[in-house]
């Protein structure tokens, strides 16, 4: 049997970037085909995961292990379960379809570009992949490097600013964390994240941990307070950039709550849940007003994000309350799940209304919103899109928006129907938002003249589009098979959420 | 009188005397044209060297002299690593000295003597033999700074080097006729047992305070450091990328001499002493960092701050520590090298290249020498993968070891803003528009296009299997492998 899919899966795009950088700025064109080879390989390769992965088991599987470095004892370590394939299939899947929007879009240095997006994709695949919390921390922190170039060379006026302010934010949270990895590293003797979740440790050493993967995490999802960078990095960042931001690494965040901060210090988690959620609250409702009163459609779906993204942190600390508080398991199954769809359908859904920002973008090389208006008229085709992404985006039902919300807001009632209550605010403010944007950009009559002059979307831009369509709808009608592929994962977080390790 | 075992210990140090004293004599009789030959023989020569040191090398410990030299593991690593260090300066540097007409036989001949004593420096088993092996490094040094006779930049940092370098002699020489009272020998072996019941710990303190100024100076941490930006920046850019690496393994050895072969029962005392120094270096370091414009007055704070972590592994004061900290040289070598390297790539007759803005849309000009220097910067940063990440990572592992907490966290916010001003420099390169005027080019020679290349991907290649080289530095203090 083929056991190194995964580092395949790894090292493929990132080894596949070289030719596409020595391809060069001579022959762009080359550069563009072999970047979307490899991403389209690396995605038939991610696809052979599912045969492979017995969804009922809910072990780690598909394990590689390779004494890394033998005098520290640090493995390289790589392994999935559930929720680590659905994000690989999602970071494939994205993958592809920056490289085909970015196509005729970057004409400066587009081998560059194309490289940059091709390890990032390895890397981020590598993060989802580690079982060993070194190995994790380089993945980690290594793709900030090429989203940092990304920003910094293809992205807006302010990119500059945007991308160290990007770097730098990361950078500060990462770092404690690892003084935390350390200090497990010296107490446990090794980085395996799986005897990591069985040491046990005192409730002042698990809060001491619990805050430095907080911290890291939080600036990755990005959570209140520290969500400031995202506004800026998404509104410079190119197309891509923004679409692999919002779509895969914001996620990065989210996964990293489920496998250092539940696993390795459950009590202190437990203990701080009340913080996780408010803030996550937080984000739902306050950052879905300020959402509402942006100007500029990439800020607003940025801070749409962060609202969004408040319900995958919600619904993994709630499952605290329920399984702790009312021993309640199966609601609190019910709210991870919902996390995890809600990770998986934002991935599907940002990466789709950043697209379609980007469409117009090149075509008026302006985001205001009040620049537009009546676009309907001349790009009928790319409205149907834009108006089912911004529903999805709402949480219509039928969308993949709806279902990981309305798991997550099922849960959190059980737990707290305060909790419920805000949360479900979102449904009217993230309606109000992205329904108001739609109204303003799309309906009404053409104001600006630029307008007028818009073409609709060619062939490639509507591939893109039917790509991540197909997504959104097959997820919000059918989600029964990402249910099904998590399930097993899901049920055994939750069950050791019960563990104390006091 | 030595026998001839004695003479076989310290083959690799007689060779390399030799040979330079020959290479000094052939230069006098060579015409300048032919100094190409001088170039690659010294290279030659260095090369030998690395073979004998590690061919010679004994099983275990072996002393010459009455214990006045050790051939040990420890050094042998650091002896490598220097000598391979110069010979990247020696291919680095040629195309820079002969834009600059300082293509001359004195460069390779002080340089050799440079490493001849950096190799007694860190053999050193007695305190005489470490003082003589600084002083022939210091002294050659200031040489080279002042190489180019003509700048009064130059001749300005050589005279502020040797009138610092010379208090920092006399302040270690002063605190070791002190230890010497104290204990009343000077062999560090016999220190080691003589240091815990001393009859006068109080004047053995003292010395151990004069003689940490001196260790101090020699890394360059704060507040000794002053000398620092002004050589770094004064100096002939290709005397720079010698000082600001090989130099630093000698640095090590030399702590790691007096520190814990002399005076390792007093490890207590100087293990707060060099955790004061250290947050002293991280601090300055990184903070003036931020504001320089000069990439090597940058690169010489941002030593300064390497060296800062470099005091967190030896505050541990354990094998682990050491073999943290000495991993830690050869990275910082390693990285200092291939940063210098690029500036040398680039400078040109007329063009120092080293302002930062000079670096300006260098990715359009030249995107091979812009990912170098990328590589060169985020290994820096300690970014991984990049080797320089896990150099930080084992020095912040063994200040926890050592219950420095504080200390490892204050490193790790200190790792914030340092990262600030190397990705200043990507930004600059990367995202920057070319200067107007500004010729970007690379120098033509091959060597150094090849030797640059490998010296700056090995800091990925090391990122991504560090593995033998830390069990090489874990062996060398006694640690097995898991």
């Amino acid at each position: 049997m083929f056991n190194h899919l995964l580092s395949l899966l790894i090292w493929l795009p990132v080894v596949g970037a070289v030719p596409v950088l020595l391809a060069g700025s001579a022959r762009p064109n080359l550069a563009r085909w072999l970047a979307l080879l490899m991403a389209v390989l690396t995605f038939v390769v991610s696809l052979f995961l599912l045969p492979q992965f017995n969804a009922a088991d809910s072990a780690m599987q598909l394990t590689e292990s390779h004494m890394w470095i033998a005098s520290l004892g640090v493995h390289y370590g790589l392994a999935v379960d559930g929720i680590s394939i659905a994000l690989i299939l999602l970071t494939t899947f994205v993958g592809i379809l920056v490289i085909v929007g970015a196509w005729e879009v970057i004409q400066d240095k587009p081998h560059q570009y194309m490289a940059a997006m091709l390890v990032l994709e390895g890397l981020m695949i590598g993060v989802f992949c580690a079982t060993d919390a070194l190995l994790f921390y380089v993945f980690f922190e290594a793709m900030l490097i090429p989203m940092f170039i990304l920003i910094g060379i293809w992205g807006g006026p302010r990119r500059v600013y945007a991308t160290l302010k990007f770097f730098i934010y990361t950078f500060l949270g990462s770092i404690f964390m690892l003084i935390g990895l350390i200090y497990l590293y010296l107490k446990a003797g090794t980085f395996d994240l799986h005897t990591l979740a069985a040491l046990p440790l005192t409730m002042q050493e698990q809060s001491w941990l619990f805050f430095a993967f907080l911290i890291a995490f939080a600036v990755k999802v990005p959570m209140v307070p520290v969500h400031t960078w995202l506004p800026d990095a998404h509104v410079e960042a190119p197309t891509g950039g923004s679409v692999v931001l919002a779509a895969v690494m914001l996620k990065i965040g989210g996964y990293g709550f489920l496998r250092f901060s539940l696993p390795i210090v459950p009590d202190a988690s437990e203990h701080f849940a009340w913080l996780v959620i408010a803030l996550s609250l937080v984000a739902v409702v306050y950052i879905g007003y300020v959402a509402l009163v942006q100007e500029d459609m990439k800020k607003l779906v940025a801070y749409s994000s962060v609202a969004h993204m408040g319900f995958v942190t919600l619904g993994i600390f709630i499952a605290f309350m329920l399984v702790r508080g009312a021993g309640d398991v199966d609601m609190a199954k019910l709210g991870m799940q919902g996390a995890m769809v809600q990770m998986i359908s934002h991935g599907f859904v940002s990466g789709a209304m950043f697209t379609c920002i980007g469409v117009m973008y090149d075509r008026l090389h302006t985001r205001s919103i009040k620049d537009y208006g009546g676009v309907i008229n001349v790009m009928p085709w790319f409205g149907f899109f834009y108006v089912l992404f911004a529903m999805a985006n709402s949480g219509l039902p039928g969308t993949s928006g709806f279902v990981g919300e309305f798991m997550v807001v099922l849960a959190s009632f059980k737990a707290n129907p305060w909790i419920a209550l805000f949360a479900a605010f979102t449904l009217i403010i993230g309606a109000a938002y992205t329904l108001w944007m739609v109204k303003r950009v799309l309906w009404g009559d053409i104001t600006n003249p630029h307008v007028r002059e818009m073409k609709e979307i060619n062939g490639r831009e509507a591939f893109v589009l039917i790509a991540f369509a197909a997504a959104v709808l097959a997820l919000g009608i059918w989600p029964q098979p990402l249910i099904h592929l998590m399930d097993a994962s899901v049920s055994q977080l939750v069950q050791q959420l019960a563990v104390h390790k006091i | 009188m030595p026998n001839f075992n004695d003479i076989l210990v310290l083959l690799p140090e007689f060779y390399l005397v030799a040979a330079a004293c020959l290479l000094l004599l052939l230069d006098a009789f060579m015409k300048p044209e032919q100094r190409g030959l001088l170039h690659w023989l010294s290279i030659a020569v260095l090369l030998v060297a690395v073979y004998l040191v590690v061919a010679g090398q004994p099983d275990g410990t072996a002393t010459a002299f009455n214990g006045m030299f050790v051939r040990d593991r420890v050094a042998e690593i650091l002896k490598v690593f220097a000598l391979l260090c110069t010979v990247l300066v020696f291919v680095y540097a040629r195309p820079y000295l002969a834009d600059r007409k300082l293509f001359v036989g004195e460069f390779y001949t002080l340089a050799i003597f440079a490493v001849i004593g950096i190799m007694l420096l860190v053999s050193a088993g007695n305190l005489v033999t470490v003082y003589l092996g600084l002083e022939l490094l210091t002294l050659s040094s200031y040489a080279l700074v002042a190489l180019n006779r003509d700048s009064p930049l130059s001749s300005e940092a050589a005279i502020k080097y040797f009138v610092l370098g010379a208090l920092a002699s006399g302040m270690l020489l002063y605190g070791m006729s002190m230890v010497y009272g104290a204990t009343g020998t000077l062999s560090l072996a016999q220190l080691h047992g003589a240091a815990a019941h001393s009859a006068m710990p109080n004047l053995l303190l003292f010395g151990l305070i004069f003689m940490i100024i001196g260790i101090g100076f020699k890394l360059g941490v704060a507040p000794f450091h002053m000398w620092i930006p002004d050589v770094y920046q004064g100096a002939p850019t290709a005397v720079t990328v010698f000082i600001g690496s090989a130099p630093k393994l000698a640095a090590f050895g030399m702590a790691y001499r007096l520190l814990e072969s002399g005076l390792g029962d007093l490890a207590q005392h100087w293990q707060l002493m060099l955790a004061v120094l250290a947050v002293l270096s991280l601090a300055i370091g990184n903070l003036v960092a931020i504001v320089q414009s000069n990439l090597k007055r940058l690169l010489a704070y941002s030593t300064i701050s390497h060296m800062g972590y470099l005091l967190l592994g030896l505050v541990n004061a354990g094998p682990e520590g050491y073999a943290a900290a000495m991993f830690y040289a050869i990275s910082y070598a390693l990285m200092s090298t291939a940063a210098f390297g690029v500036i040398l790539a680039l400078a040109r007759a007329g063009f120092e290249c080293e302002e930062i803005d000079d670096f300006k849309g260098l990715n359009q000009r030249s995107p091979w020498m812009a990912f170098l220097m990328l590589l060169a910067m985020f290994s820096l940063a300690g970014v991984p993968p990049l080797f320089g990440f896990f150099a930080k990572l084992l020095v912040l592992q063994a200040a926890i070891d050592a219950n420095m907490l504080w200390l490892a966290i204050v490193g790790a916010v200190f790792a914030i803003i340092g990262l600030y001003y190397y990705l200043r420099v990507v930004k600059v390169m990367y995202f920057d528009k070319p200067q107007d005027g500004v010729r970007l080019e690379v120098q033509q020679d091959v060597s150094l296009r090849w030797m640059l290349s490998l010296n700056a991907l090995l800091l990925l290649v090391l990122g991504l299997c560090w593995g033998p080289l830390l069990g090489w530095c874990r062996a060398a203090f006694g640690l097995v492998s898991a």
